[in-house]
């Protein structure tokens, strides 16, 4: 069941541009219960010096994560994605998601690895605005469970 | 950035103000449509216990969210944060009862990572019922 070695360093092509919302941010943020105003208040936003609200640092795994459908429902990976966990999560800020961008997300696979019959995919999601600006990288590992390997996870 | 935290300030070792994070079934359903992780083991018990889990579990992307409020509380701008990177480890069951469950965080400056950019990292734990939820939880901060 071991994935194919061959994909690491697979490029896909970037996602077509996720227009970041204020309402969508303040959304997000009142889900995690953060009353923060530079989430919601455009005023405190730019007393913080940004150009309008700022989104939560994790809100752009919404984003990187549709993106690395591309990667998980590739048919020539052939990843079982009902077996997927996710196993870490890492992000690198160039600046804070705001609203108004428009963000692009090209995801490579960075490293694949079997171990104790788990089936581990380390993807980076490049994260862009519209003026081809770096946002942020998403790093993420997703672990695909082999059926002896039953673990819970999130 | 307009951390109101100044790296001067700061010494290896200081504690951030911690913080416990309620979390029940409604905020799982909410942030489920807020981040479109639609997951059913965060939100339907059968589907869960069918999989192998004790319960409905939290999405870890939700308890990564609520453990960097502990920084970005801290530093005012979350602006501030320019790394931050977690382990999912074990999962935080949330039983449907009136209480649900709760993730409890606290934070320490761990290094004063550059004089110059005025980064410093601070190591997170992250708890629930006990036991330890995220693992290697860390982010790289600048304050003024």
């Amino acid at each position: 069941m071991a994935l194919d070695q061959s994909f690491v360093g697979r490029s896909y092509p970037p996602t077509t541009p996720y227009e970041v919302g204020r309402e969508k941010i303040r959304e997000f943020a009142e889900a995690i219960g953060d009353a923060n105003p530079a989430y919601t208040d455009r005023e405190a936003a730019e007393a913080l010096g940004h150009p309008d609200v700022i989104a939560p640092p994790t809100f752009v795994f919404a984003i990187t994560f549709r993106a690395a459908r591309q990667v998980t429902e590739d048919p020539e990976l052939g990843l079982d994605y009902s077996r997927v966990v996710h196993g870490d999560q890492k992000f690198a800020y160039t600046r804070p998601v705001r609203a108004g961008d428009r963000l692009t997300v090209s995801s490579t696979i960075e490293s694949v690895r079997s171990m104790a019959g788990n089936d581990i995919l380390d993807v980076r999601g490049e994260v862009h605005d519209e003026s081809g600006e770096h946002v942020v990288t998403a790093h993420t590992k997703l672990v695909a469970r082999g059926p002896e390997a039953e673990e819970a996870g999130a | 950035m307009a951390a109101k935290i100044a790296y001067a300030d700061v010494e290896i070792g200081a504690e951030l103000p911690a913080c416990t994070f309620p979390v029940d079934r409604e905020r799982l359903v909410r942030y489920a449509g807020a981040s479109g992780d639609f997951n059913p083991i965060h939100w339907n018990e059968r589907f869960a216990k069918e999989v192998g889990l004790p319960d409905v579990i939290a999405h870890g992307m939700f308890t990564m969210a609520e453990a960097i409020r502990v920084v970005t509380d801290w530093t005012g701008d979350p602006a501030a944060v320019v790394e931050y990177g977690v382990r999912f480890t074990r999962p935080v069951v949330v039983p449907d009862d009136d209480k649900g469950a709760a993730i409890e965080v606290t934070g320490k400056v761990a290094a004063k990572l550059d004089d110059e950019a005025r980064t410093v990292r601070v190591d997170l734990t992250v708890m629930s019922a006990g036991q330890k939820v995220l693992g290697m939880s860390r982010a790289v901060v600048k304050l003024a």
